[in-house]
């Protein structure tokens, strides 16, 4: 069973209010002992989208890599939950088999290992771990056809190497293509816009769009409000020196596109 | 697909080294030690004509005025030749056996080892499957060699050395010791004053051997070495695909395997050889025991056009001395090589190729894959030589290295010669250690520590799985993922 049929499951507690889907709650978190994240809370309900902006050094990137589980970046206080679940009790396979999806700012190359058995592998692994059946072969193949011309991805890329001579623009691809093929409920773009031009970003933002729903929520990292053009956030949040000083509708990311976020700086200092 | 599926479950079931059980069965043994009477008393036991043991007696005195090669990146005790024996048989009639007639302890151990030595029990699997005609070698004897008779038909000769020396002798004169001369190598001499079983194979010219033909060889005894000896011809023509499995118990003490192969490719004919070497590596904590697995491998190719490939994975052993080479005789002849070595825990391997060029035209390509983990040292050491003569030769190797963790070493060592200025030779290599960026990656996409860990080195040694046979290369993928188990995290 999914971790999106939870909420139903528990009808006993349906509430008027939305349950946030992911709830973070003063979190403090380190890298070689330097403090990164100093007290973040943020909670994204089901069915909206979040995004975080932030001058470079905020712990933008700290803030994905401490959900999902990195080794290194170490939680000293705080607590995050998915669907009420404590993540940080979880290994980082675990937190992907209960739906939570990092799409890299700068993914990885496998060389050796063709991106269609990759996918299949780790989809057979989440759903090994949810006690699921495995995905059959033609099942699969079906399905990485359909979401691959949505992307706009030739069939033939998927039988190389996963990222192995990609092109920046053709690895973010392969990022949302994998996003598309686990199907995750909690997703975390980090910098998807950065090396994209104008039609790929496109692309790529309609992959995202595509997956909305009122079951999923999303975190958008980003530097610049330009992706937020493709994809409209519910809410903005500002991270600076590891706290969010910011919230605000999506005239906030506007507001940073035209001032900078010299005034939260100080704001965190 | 499938494959890497295997090897994640196969992980999951298997432990470390799942074939270190020891069979406790009769055997006759030599008495420990080694000297002239020992080559006779091995000798007598095979019933052999006074020209093999004449053979066996001149590699025996020359092997006393050699000395141990102390070059390769291994290092161990000295080893004392007289504390070990030299023959180890199942207490059985000599000469070759129907099945029935073979200790069922024997073909229990085969059994637990996946190797099938009853016919119908092949012919009943699933239907399409490549059959597999197995010799199968028990310490110093051939057991059992199926197939014989279909092969035959066809005028494949398939049968153990022992029966070779007696059945065959124009051919054993003719071929034995023509690719690996007596004296080639310590280790190789030694092996043929007291080489004891393995396969003989003979291709008449233009036959394609009908099925895959393969040996397995098992050490059991306690205490004894094994000196297997293979020889396959493909004459004019022919075609054969040949693999050999290795596995032995789990014992303290370290024991001695010292083979030869010899090769024989004439004129357009071809020979794939293949091998997964699982010997015991020894305790990976301690390092204590495991098989020493010092082998010489040659292949000549001896006419024009002639072609060999050789293919090994190899896994276990506490100590890899092994270099499988080509000598490009013929003109336009070609030789290939593809390594994956897995080192964990204390193994040491020196192995690679060598690749000498003597005819014009001749091709050579080598692709060699090291994996490093535990405390081990793995080193490819390879040569690639043109003759003067061999004008418009070509070669292509690639070595690559991965390292997992921070107590193991790679090691690459080419020795290129070139001695006319019409050859072309390319060599390139990589180490890279396995990242904890790429571990993560996998990870976040929900595979555990250790499926990400077999994913990534499949991944790293496809190319060279590619060349196996089918069934193999699921085994092995298999293989290569337990010798790992454990060495990330």
């Amino acid at each position: 069973m999914g971790p999106r049929d939870k909420r139903e499951d528990d009808g006993d507690f349906e509430s008027p209010f939305v349950t946030p889907m992911l709830s973070i709650k003063n979190l403090h978190a380190t890298v070689a002992d330097k403090p990164i994240l100093n007290g973040l809370t943020l909670e994204v309900p089901a069915g909206e989208v979040h995004a975080i902006m932030g001058p470079n050094g905020a712990g933008k990137s700290t803030l994905s890599y401490v959900l999902t589980g990195r080794q290194g970046y170490e939680v000293t206080g705080g607590t995050a939950t998915l669907d009420g679940e404590d993540i940080f009790a979880l290994e980082p396979a675990e937190r992907a088999a209960k739906g939570m999806f990092l799409s890299f700012q700068y993914p990885l190359e496998i060389p050796g290992v063709p991106a269609l058995t990759f996918i299949r592998t780790a989809l057979n692994a989440q759903r090994k771990a949810r006690g699921e059946d495995e995905i059959s072969a033609p099942q699969f193949l079906k399905l990485a056809r359909e979401k691959a011309a949505a992307l706009k991805i030739d069939f033939d890329m998927l039988k190389r190497a996963l990222n192995v001579g990609f092109s920046g623009g053709e690895k973010k691809r392969m990022e949302i293509f994998q996003m598309a093929m686990l199907s995750p409920c909690f997703l975390i773009l980090d910098e998807t816009d950065s090396g994209l031009d104008i039609d790929a970003l496109r692309i790529v933002s309609e992959g995202v769009n595509a997956m909305r729903s009122p079951d999923r929520a999303m975190l958008v990292i980003t530097h610049y409000q330009r992706l937020l053009d493709y994809i409209k956030p519910d809410r903005v949040h500002v991270l600076s020196a590891g706290r969010i000083v910011a919230s605000g509708g999506p005239e906030l990311a506007l507001e940073l596109e035209a001032e900078g976020y010299d005034k939260y700086a100080q704001v965190a200092a | 697909m499938a494959a890497v599926k295997e090897t994640v479950a196969a992980v999951a079931e298997l432990e470390k080294y799942q074939h270190g059980f020891v069979t406790d069965i009769e055997q006759d043994f030599a008495p420990k030690g080694l000297n002239a009477d020992i080559v006779r008393f091995i000798s007598a036991k095979k019933d052999e004509p006074e020209w093999m043991l004449q053979w066996r007696l001149d590699a025996f005195e020359r092997w006393l005025a050699l000395e141990e090669p102390e070059w390769a990146k291994v290092h161990y005790p000295k080893i004392d030749y007289q504390d070990s024996y030299y023959y180890a048989a199942p207490s059985q009639k000599a000469g070759p056996m129907s099945l029935d007639e073979v200790d069922p302890d024997i073909l229990e151990t085969y059994k637990k080892l996946g190797i099938p030595l009853r016919e119908q029990e092949v012919l009943a699997g699933v239907q399409g499957a490549p059959k597999y005609a197995v010799d199968a070698v028990f310490d110093s004897v051939s057991v059992v060699t199926t197939f014989k008779k279909e092969l035959a038909a066809v005028g494949v000769i398939f049968c153990s050395m022992s029966e070779a020396v007696r059945e065959h002798p124009e051919l054993v004169k003719k071929y034995l010791g023509s690719v690996v001369p007596v004296s080639d190598n310590y280790f190789a001499c030694l092996n043929s004053a007291v080489f004891s079983d393995g396969s003989f194979v003979y291709i008449p010219p233009g036959v394609r051997c009908p099925m895959e033909l393969s040996t397995y060889f098992r050490i059991n005894a306690k205490d004894s070495g094994q000196f297997e000896r293979t020889l396959i011809i493909a004459d004019k023509g022919a075609y054969c695909s040949y693999l050999e499995g290795c596995t032995a118990p789990m014992r303290d003490e370290n024991q001695l395997h010292a083979a030869v192969v010899e090769l024989v490719i004439l004129e357009d004919a071809e020979i794939k050889y293949s091998t997964v070497q699982n010997w015991y590596p020894g305790d990976p904590v301690t390092g204590k025991g495991g098989i020493y697995n010092f082998v010489t491998k040659r292949a000549d190719c001896r006419e024009a056009r002639a072609k060999v490939s050789w293919t090994q994975v190899e896994t276990g052993s506490a100590i890899t001395w092994k270099y499988p080479s080509c000598i490009l005789r013929g003109e336009g002849s070609s030789g290939e090589f593809y390594s994956i070595a897995v080192t964990n825990g204390h193994q040491q391997a020196d192995t690679g190729t060598k690749m000498i060029h003597l005819g014009a035209n001749t091709k050579s390509r080598i692709i060699s894959k090291g994996i490093s983990a535990g405390k081990s040292s793995n080193t490819y050491r390879g040569l690639v030589s043109a003759h003067p003569k061999a004008v418009g030769s070509r070669n292509f190797t690639q070595c690559d290295s991965l390292l997992i963790g921070k107590d193991c070493a790679a090691h690459t060592v080419p020795y290129i010669e070139a001695r006319n200025g019409q050859s072309v030779f390319e060599h390139e290599a990589t180490t890279t250690r396995l990242s904890d960026d790429q571990l993560f990656y996998c990870q976040q996409r929900g595979l555990d520590t250790e499926s990400a860990v077999a994913l990534l080195v499949n991944g790293f040694v496809r190319e060279v799985l590619q060349e196996l046979p089918m069934e193999f290369a699921v085994e092995a993928q298999k293989l290569v993922a337990i010798s790992l188990e454990g060495s990330v995290g």
